[in-house]
């Protein structure tokens, strides 16, 4: 088996196959892999030559066989991939003539024509289609169309799987996940990066390695987009982080465009020279991709032969990742924003039970805004579809925000659905030291990889001193090292027990820290503010905690990024232990504030840094003043005041009568002044935004006092199937939302059933449909088509791009909307508002 | 930045107004954050065109019908086969942008349309720069989508450019670009310097839009 080779000695891949069947006749747009059938003679010469140039690894022609790509069926994509495995096969065993040799005693020989043991690689490239949620294609069509292929290869005898040119992290988290669910074979996966050193998506090195070690691959590595020189850096990068054997497959340099053709400049002997440099430095597997040909391939054998390989070793690093970004466990201490999660927050509670996933998100961006590095996810509710709608949350947090997630949940099912589409190497909270917690966490974490919480606590409890703790984190690590677990994936929570009723607590807390980490040399986790349950002013026990935490060996805290205590003892505790480099974060954070020590400094701080909605220069905050009215502060859309002058009103007024005599004349004024062409479309939104931050307001007094506010009827929005540019949708969202409307919004590429069923189910009486392009019109016609039989009472808006008055009567629309606000009056005529 | 802001203006639907100067400063911020956050990539192929018949054209690989694309092709004997994308990354900002503030979204949308334009108008200037060394013109850029050029045209184009790997730019089944900032055009080259403007909206025969310069 490879498997067996891998790291121990060096292996060597084929070269480029693109370039040689151009040069056999292969047309511009032709798809390579039909030359399977139609050309077998021409592609066993291709793998024939590469075997006497020495390579020990022979990719099938298979790079672009996927359902994805052969969508017409001019030919049969089976056939296509059976052929390509057999066409390796028989050029292996007509080269050496011992394609079943076992492997003892195998030696790599000394150069072309020897009996040395070649291995099939099924040749598995990217879909060519973005995944979802920035493009159309859906993670388990993807992996679908990877599976199929996996297994036909695996049918028609491939010794290994190697997926390569990945760009994109979740693609290839499909592809790695579909070949080690549904074959035996070793998976090889190599990705392609730009100049920058990233994935096309964004991801760096560190985050690829952390996804492919967590999801058991072979052997990771870099393939194509550059030559072995501009590989040497990432190569570097691969090493410093992967345990597993690297793999560097460069093209023959940087393509150079010459008449319509794709030129690549550097020679074989340049080639081979780089190459050994490569190997040199730590590479185990090598080989070439686009303008590598045999003679590349024979020179970089013929350079490396007798090369033993840099011995892979295990890395200690702690890594959870995104699609854009990693974060490191184990040196300072992280934030693990704690917001998302509904226990005790009635306001999150409220907007779980109405899908208002809107506001998960905010919450979501705000603690990134505010600091924090993860973000926790808790969605459980009870008579709440948990694993549905944890895959929905975790899906659309990673559409507005790189950090890595936490899912944490006590349903095992909620963890499985959000670990197989979560775009990385999540975090996962929890498991514990009970039996049946680990039975039922620890596979989860085997087949998805991940960093799992483990609690000190098992069937007896919760120890009450640090001795019963160590002993469980121990249990804990020695149960999942049964199911290749690692001490790295692993961070103990030590427990926080409030000092109210446990006097000990603290002390005991802090103990069991500094011994998890200098004595078990594992990370830390704690979920801070229980330290204080019971006790008045928290936030000063909190930060106090907060601090003594960290100086005992917390490598990440739970916490609530928007409380300004905890972030001032987290920005001190780094300046203070020489974590800060020249207290630059501290300085950044706090170097232009003035000192505040009331109790509403947290409220309404503005913090700098990344954000989407703060306030700025030209933004907001600064006109507030005393003569400004709740009017005056939609109109000129001054978002924060509007809130800050809507709980002063509700001192002496009800909520309705704020809505009546400020909120409604001040949208009223800005509309007709849109209509009229004296308003332009960033104003209108900015007085929205401004109206939606009053009404936000307006919203938890009156959920405070039990009371709702009477809406004018439910709209139901949606961006059509095939169609995923929303932002049309969102605006005509906005402002139906000002007017009292409940908005049920469905989304974007929404298919016509899915509007038919929610309006049969919650009995609307409006649509409203966008779509953006001439080629998604038509399931625009079609939605219109199916509400009519089916829906007959439902009035039908359009708008968007490409419509105007004459396409939406020949689809059948009820109505046109050139803007958002036209869209507005008409909901209005129908409710008859 | 005074041009580029104008433009934004423009794209927001102001017309012939001009924008308070809050709005300005949040457009001006917009550009800053899309400078920090687009990863501009392009991709060009040169390839020897005719034009069989009236509107029938082949370059390469390509065979494209459209009357409007033949009437900009006259005499050309090259055609540059193009795509440019500003990147996932904007597609993202525009995204998380939305859910906190939707006239910050809608202004770095617009940012982002005059910012790929420019991008595009760039590269083109390179690749005619290269051209006018063989002694050809370019003539204006132009993109699936433009009157009967048949928005499907997308994917032979992106085929051709393999887009996929080569500028991470992808088609949805609908022929929506992802990420969504991005252009794919042809642009003829011809032995004559023609007296055309090279940016799209003069040459356009909508004039009553909303839109137009």
């Amino acid at each position: 088996m490879i498997r067996e080779r891998l790291g121990k000695e060096l292996l060597f891949f084929d070269g480029g196959m693109g370039t040689l069947l151009q040069a056999k006749g292969l047309a511009p747009g032709e798809l390579p892999e039909t030359w399977n059938i139609t050309r077998p003679d021409v592609i066993q010469e291709i793998h024939r030559s590469y075997i006497e140039a020495g390579s020990d690894i022979i990719l099938t022609n298979t790079f672009g066989a996927n359902a994805l790509k052969f969508h017409d069926d001019a030919c049969s994509l089976e056939e296509i991939v059976r052929t390509a495995v057999s066409h390796v096969k028989e050029a292996i065993a007509g080269t050496c003539g011992a394609e079943d040799r076992t492997d003892a005693g195998a030696d790599s020989g000394t150069g072309s024509g020897t009996c040395r043991r070649v291995y099939t690689a099924l040749d598995i490239g990217p879909t060519g289609k973005l995944l979802a949620p920035m493009g159309d294609l859906g993670f388990e069509e993807a992996y679908e169309a990877f599976r199929q292929v996996m297994v036909w290869g695996e049918e028609a005898g491939a010794d290994l799987i190697h997926i390569e040119t990945m760009s994109d992290t979740y693609e290839l988290k499909a592809a790695v996940l579909a070949a080690k669910e549904h074959t035996s074979l070793p998976v090889f996966a190599t990705a392609i990066y730009d100049g920058r050193g990233k994935l096309l998506t964004g991801a760096d090195v560190p985050s690829v390695v952390a996804l492919l070690e967590g999801l058991g691959a072979d052997a990771i590595g870099i393939n194509c987009g550059m030559g072995p020189e501009q590989m040497m850096p990432l190569l570097k990068e691969y090493l410093k982080y992967s345990s597993l054997p690297v793999i560097v497959k460069p093209n023959a340099g940087l393509p150079v465009q010459r008449d319509g053709r794709t030129c690549y400049d550097v020679t074989p002997e340049g080639f081979a020279q780089q190459m050994r440099e490569i190997a040199e430095t730590g590479a185990c597997v090598i080989g070439g991709c686009c303008g590598t040909t045999p003679e590349h391939i024979r020179r970089m054998t013929e350079a490396c032969r007798g090369m033993s390989p840099v011995p892979v070793t295990e890395k200690e690093y702690t890594v959870v990742s995104s699609y854009g970004q990693s974060v490191f466990l184990g040196t300072g201490s992280k934030i693990i924003g704690e917001r998302i999660n509904p226990t005790g927050k009635k306001r999150l509670k409220q907007a779980l039970k109405e899908h208002d996933l809107d506001y998960l998100l905010r919450e979501g961006i705000t603690q990134q805004d505010r600091g924090a590095h993860i973000l926790d996810v808790n969605v459980g509710l009870p008579d709440i579809d948990e694993p549905k709608l944890m895959k929905e949350v975790v899906q659309e947090l990673q559409s507005v925000t790189s950090l890595p997630l936490q899912i944490d949940t006590v349903d095992a099912s909620a963890m499985e659905a959000a670990l197989r589409i979560y775009n990385g190497k999540a975090m996962v909270n929890s498991v514990s030291g009970k039996q049946e917690s680990m039975d039922s966490v620890f596979p989860l974490i085997r087949r998805y990889g991940g960093v799992v919480i483990g609690l000190t606590l098992d069937e007896d409890g919760i120890p009450a001193d640090a001795d019963g703790r160590i002993r469980i984190a121990e249990n804990i690590i020695r149960e999942a090292a049964k199911y290749g677990i690692k001490k790295k994936d692993i961070v103990i929570d030590a427990l926080a027990m409030t000092i109210s009723s446990e006097p000990e607590g603290a002390k005991v807390t802090l103990e069991t820290l500094k011994r998890l980490r200098e004595e078990v040399g594992v990370n830390t986790v704690l979920g801070v503010s229980n330290i204080s349950f019971g006790l008045p002013r928290r936030p000063v026990i909190n930060a106090a905690f907060y601090t003594m935490a960290m100086m005992n060996g917390l490598s990440a805290g739970i916490i609530n990024p928007a409380s300004e205590d905890m972030m001032r003892a987290w920005y001190a505790y780094h300046a203070l232990m020489a974590l800060d480099a020249n207290c630059g974060n501290y300085i950044e954070r706090f170097g232009n504030t003035a000192p505040s020590d009331g109790p509403d400094a947290d409220a309404g701080a503005s913090w700098t840094g990344e954000r989407a909605g703060g306030t700025s220069a030209a933004g907001t905050g600064a006109a507030c003043s005393q003569q400004v009215s709740l009017r005056e502060c939609i109109e000129k859309g001054l978002r924060e005041d509007a809130a800050i002058r809507t709980r002063e009103m509700l001192r002496d007024q009800e909520p309705l009568a704020v809505i009546d005599s400020e909120l409604i004349p001040a949208l009223d004024h800005v509309g007709v002044g849109f209509e009229q062409g004296t308003v332009f479309l960033p104003q209108l939104l900015m007085s929205a935004e401004a109206a939606k931050s009053a009404f936000a307001v307006l919203k938890e007094q009156m959920a405070a006092g039990d009371r709702v506010q009477e809406k004018a009827g439910t709209v139901l929005l949606a961006t059509v199937k095939g169609d995923i540019h929303d932002i049309g949708k969102n605006i005509v969202k906005v402002l139906l939302e000002n007017y009292s409307f409940d908005v049920l919004d469905l989304g974007k590429d929404v298919p016509p059933e899915d509007i038919v069923d929610a309006v049969k189910e919650k009995d609307i009486r409006l649509v409203g449909l966008s779509a953006l392009m001439t080629t998604t019109v038509v399931s625009m016609e079609e939605t219109i088509r199916m509400l009519r039989e089916q829906a007959p009472g439902c009035r039908v808006m359009v708008g968007g791009a490409v419509l105007n008055q004459d396409y939406a009567d020949m689809i059948g629309a009820d109505f046109y909307g050139k803007d958002a606000m036209q869209s507005v009056r008409y909901a209005q005529e129908v409710f008859r508002v | 930045m005074e041009r580029r802001l104008r433009e934004a203006v423009r794209y927001l639907g102001y017309g012939k107004n001009t924008a308070d100067e809050r709005t300005c400063g949040i457009i001006r911020e917009a550009y800053r954050q899309l400078e920090e956050t687009a990863e501009p990539k392009s991709i060009c192929r040169v390839f020897g065109m005719e034009q069989k018949a009236e509107g029938r054209i082949k370059a390469g690989p390509l065979e494209i019908t459209s009357r409007n694309l033949g009437n900009n092709l006259r005499g050309c004997v090259k055609l540059v086969v193009f795509g440019a994308t500003l990147g996932i990354g904007v597609d993202r900002l525009i995204k998380r942008t939305s859910v906190v503030d939707m006239s910050r979204a809608v202004i770095l949308q617009a940012c982002a349309a005059v910012l790929l334009e420019e991008y595009c108008d760039r590269v083109q200037a390179e690749a005619g720069n290269e051209l006018e060394k063989e002694g050809l013109f370019l003539r204006p850029r132009f993109s699936p989508g433009y009157g009967d050029f048949d928005i499907r045209y997308q994917e032979p184009i992106m085929q051709v450019l393999d887009c996929a790997k080569t500028i991470g730019l992808t088609l949805t089944e609908g022929y929506m670009m992802t990420p969504s900032k991005s252009v794919t055009a042809v642009i003829g080259a011809g032995p004559f310097r023609k007296n055309c403007p090279t940016a799209g909206c003069e040459a356009c025969g909508k004039t009553d839009c909303a839109y137009r310069r």
